[in-house]
């Protein structure tokens, strides 16, 4: 048995939200630079801005995109720890808040009838797995909510299969055209039910941009929605282009005999996620 | 690339083609859900608005609060498509044009081609960019909505394409 002290926890949500605000994934810097290479015009200028964007903020001190975003965070916490001190919860908020103060970040977090600002970016989206060890790791994922706001969950049947998947998953990028900042990240959440699928969908985007998922057949449907995206000519800002996502990750889970849900979770080209284990 | 400073006249707006990249300084105003919706009360009521709305530029956005020694923090544009129910009226009512990121609907291109106007795309995500060339920053209305409020900016050398032009052509036909 290990103790730990949720102020810990706090220092760390704080320490990875501050980080993951001003900067980009490597994997997602990469990704972007590389696409840079393919594209001309306003598209080419697109791209080089945002990679200058990064630049600036580091230099500055600023929030590389002004909607620093919900705070989603990912706690896989060994079950052979015990916890002392503040609730976890309400260590979380206090990360999550210092960090908005100190960072000078938005505050993005409001009432969904009255919109009245909770004023400190809390609460916190969090989602706790109890695992086995005793080790906690935390991931920090800012999500913007322009690309939040093009995601979809589809209750496909069994019949629809992988081309069912792969049209659900295109047909959402095509509809979110110019408006999630692409190019996009695509995270897909195949499997569960229809609250589990969509956390999966969530969960793919705090993966590496680029990276595959290790079940070959998973990895192919990555491969093949990635080019199919690709096509859509929708392209950085929606200036038309090659490319118009720079990864695609998809998780799965078991679900039903009756069928096969699948959620599509938008992430803007700004990849924010932080992690660490303590 | 090509400098424009605002005010914009008819001339410059009528040269301005979609997919024009361009440097734009001067003075604009931030909108966008909460602060259109008080706007649109205030019409309705027929009370005046808090800043003129005869030939400005509303820009689509919200920003951080300021570091130390700075006008502004990050302020990056936010989805226009949200605002396509309030853009034409406020056209027609003479706004001089927007900037945010992303496609507007088919009224919104009517609206501007009808009104001779223009709808500049900021490239979305580059918040540190946009804010670093923000000089100055004044609330001049609603500050209860806090990053929703109306700041008046003084901008230099913001980085625009021009989406939507007066023509009524965009960018983003595919």
């Amino acid at each position: 048995m290990r103790t730990i002290d949720t102020k810990e926890i706090k220092d760390c949500v704080y320490r990875l939200a501050r980080k993951a605000g001003c900067t980009l994934t490597s994997s997602c810097r990469a990704a972007l630079t590389a696409a840079k290479e393919q594209e001309t015009g306003a598209a080419k200028f697109a791209l080089s801005s945002l990679l200058e964007n990064e630049v600036v903020a580091g230099r500055e001190g600023m929030p590389v995109c002004q909607d620093t975003g919900m705070s989603v965070v990912l706690i896989e916490l060994g079950q052979d720890v015990c916890l002392t001190g503040a609730p976890l919860k309400e260590a979380v908020n206090e990360g999550v808040r210092e960090a908005y103060r100190d960072g000078r970040f938005r505050k993005s977090i409001c009432d969904p009838l009255t919109r009245v600002n909770t004023g400190d970016n809390t609460p916190a989206h969090l989602h706790l797995d109890l695992v086995a060890g005793e080790q906690v790791k935390i991931t920090y994922l800012p999500k913007g909510f322009g690309s939040e706001n093009m995601s979809r969950l589809f209750m496909l049947t069994p019949a629809e299969g992988v081309e069912g998947i792969i049209n659900a998953v295109v047909e959402t990028v095509r509809l979110a055209g110019s408006r999630p900042c692409p190019p996009v990240y695509v995270g897909v959440g195949i499997g569960g039910a229809f609250d589990s699928c969509a956390l999966l969908a969530k969960r793919a985007l705090t993966r590496e941009v680029g990276s595959r998922n290790p079940r070959e057949d998973v990895a192919a449907i990555e491969e093949e929605i990635l080019s199919r995206v690709n096509k859509l000519n929708i392209g950085p800002q929606g200036f038309g282009g090659k490319c118009t996502a720079i990864g695609v990750s998809c998780e799965l889970a078991p679900t039903h005999i009756a069928g096969l849900p699948v959620a599509v979770n938008i992430q803007c080209h700004c990849v924010r996620c932080e992690k660490e284990v303590l | 690339m090509r400098k424009l400073t605002l005010p914009l006249d008819k001339e410059t707006v009528a040269s301005l083609k979609a997919g024009d990249p361009v440097l734009l300084s001067g003075t604009i105003y931030t909108a966008r859900d909460c602060a259109h919706k008080r706007i649109f009360a205030l019409l309705d009521e027929g009370k005046p608005l808090p800043f003129p709305l005869k030939n400005s530029i509303i820009y689509y956005a919200g920003p951080c609060p300021a570091p130390e020694g700075k006008a502004c923090g990050s302020c990056g544009p936010t989805t226009s498509a949200r605002m396509n129910s309030f853009a034409p009226r406020l056209l027609d009512l003479g706004l001089g044009g927007m900037i945010g990121k992303g496609e507007m609907n088919a009224d919104v291109v009517s609206a501007i081609a009808r009104n001779k106007r223009v709808y500049f795309a900021a490239i979305g995500g580059a918040g540190a960019l946009y804010g670093n060339a923000i000089l100055s920053s004044t609330c001049v209305a609603f500050p209860d909505l806090l990053s929703e409020a109306v700041y008046k900016f003084e901008v230099v050398d913001f980085p625009l394409v021009v989406a939507i032009d007066s023509a009524g052509n965009t960018i983003y036909d595919r």
